[in-house]
């Protein structure tokens, strides 16, 4: 069985990353060093989130360095980046080259399912911030939507609450775990 | 633009679902788990779930919904009723919901919104607003709230709230259509998303009022009935509608 951990940082809703992981038969655990896959959720604000990894940001770091898979939901996305604009600039963990900036959208927050290419697939995005990165390997109408860069994934929309579409994205994600 | 949403509303109380006039004669029309996964099922784009009975011991049994709603349901939810500090909202994030919404509180204390949106992030805060003719009501729409509907929409946005709910009390429940006038006025004077609420009778209201907003919020031409939303989904295409 393959298991999976969440790297917590702060309040917000953790619990339906930890529901979807479990839906697919994956063990939670504890062990963000040894499990298959860690995942970085995304609640709250970069600030507060890089404060409330505390240690778990090395861990991060060095699961990164051994070619470990992590998963990088919303803003756990944006923190794995060098640095992010957001609470008037904060570092990131620096294990994807690049940065999170303030969204260029006609309506901010972008709220709502938009279509990922390539796949054509719709996910559920909820974010004000993006991420600017050579990573990206996805868009959703010209922002990135997915980046990947050594053993991290990254994505903006939220797997999680993205129905069918996303329990199978997080099915990928755990057998390459 | 992400596409536009519908989004059915859930009105709960004592942890079921249930229906009333004007949140009087209330009677039991079903479980919010089951009825909220039927309508996920049935293409809804994300729920929203509002605890009428908004007592402070009901955020305690509101959390206990939306655990369970986050076993089963697999879109994102909102829940609103009786939150009035982020201690209630932590709560029910925790518990699985994606975003809160406040009303009567933050006409009350507008910081709420600010201390909101810090420890929660903009996406999860919603802020509701009762609106007719203009203005703003406020408790479950009984008392004008002494504020223009177009200028509170815009200090809710200052002060960081992610997203408006626009209920037009005058349309609410008629069927007579959404208040395309006030929600283009809110479209024009602010640049978060709006969902709009009040007035669904027909597949073309709906049409018409996601040309002005981002999302439709769907209670009364539902009757809590799945199927409905099945049929309004293939309605909604056929007008030409770009649903998910």
């Amino acid at each position: 069985m393959k298991t999976v951990a969440i790297a917590r940082y702060g309040a917000g809703n953790v619990r339906s990353v930890e529901l979807a992981v479990r839906r697919l038969g994956a063990e939670m655990t504890d062990d963000l060093e040894r499990a298959d896959l860690a995942v970085l959720p995304g609640v709250g604000s970069a600030r507060s989130a890089m404060d409330g990894l505390g240690p778990a940001a090395d861990v991060l770091r060095a699961r990164q360095a051994a070619g470990r898979p992590i998963l990088g939901i919303c803003l756990g996305l944006q923190l794995a980046l060098d640095e992010s604009e957001e609470d008037g600039g904060v570092a990131g963990l620096g294990i994807v080259p690049g940065r999170a900036v303030r969204l260029q959208a006609e309506r901010v927050p972008r709220i709502g399912w938009a279509t990922v290419d390539p796949g054509g697939e719709a996910y559920w995005f909820a974010h004000s911030y993006e991420a600017v990165t050579d990573a990206t390997v996805a868009t959703s109408e010209g922002h990135a939507a997915i980046v990947e860069h050594g053993s991290f994934v990254g994505v903006q929309f939220h797997p999680e609450k993205s129905g069918v579409a996303g329990q199978r994205f997080l099915e990928q994600c755990l057998s390459r775990g | 633009m992400p596409l536009p949403r519908l989004i059915p509303c859930l009105d709960v109380a004592g942890g079921r679902v249930v229906k009333g006039v004007r949140f009087r004669q209330l009677r039991d029309v079903g479980d919010p788990v089951e009825l909220g996964a039927a309508y996920s099922d049935g293409g809804a784009d994300e729920l929203v779930f509002l605890d009428i009975s908004a007592t402070i011991t009901s955020t305690v049994a509101a959390a206990g919904v939306a655990a369970r709603v986050a076993e089963h349901v697999t879109i994102p939810f909102t829940f609103g009723g009786g939150i009035r500090s982020v201690a209630d909202a932590t709560v029910l994030l925790e518990a699985g919901a994606d975003k809160i919404s406040v009303n009567s509180a933050a006409l009350a204390r507008p910081e709420l919104i600010e201390e909101l949106a810090r420890a929660l992030g903009s996406q999860a805060v919603v802020v509701a607003i009762d609106t007719e003719g203009g203005r703003v009501r406020s408790h479950a729409a009984t008392r004008d709230a002494a504020r223009d509907t177009v200028a509170w929409a815009q200090e809710c946005e200052q002060r960081g709230a992610g997203e408006l709910l626009v209920t037009s009390i005058d349309r609410d429940g008629t069927q007579d259509g959404y208040d395309l006038e006030q929600l283009a006025a809110l479209r024009d004077a602010v640049s978060l998303p709006v969902i709009a609420s009040g007035g669904a009778g027909n597949a073309q209201h709906v049409a018409d009022a996601l040309q002005v907003s981002q999302a439709a919020l769907l209670a009364s031409i539902l009757h809590e009935n799945p199927a409905r939303l099945v049929s309004l989904r293939a309605e909604l295409k056929e007008l030409g509608v770009c649903l998910r």
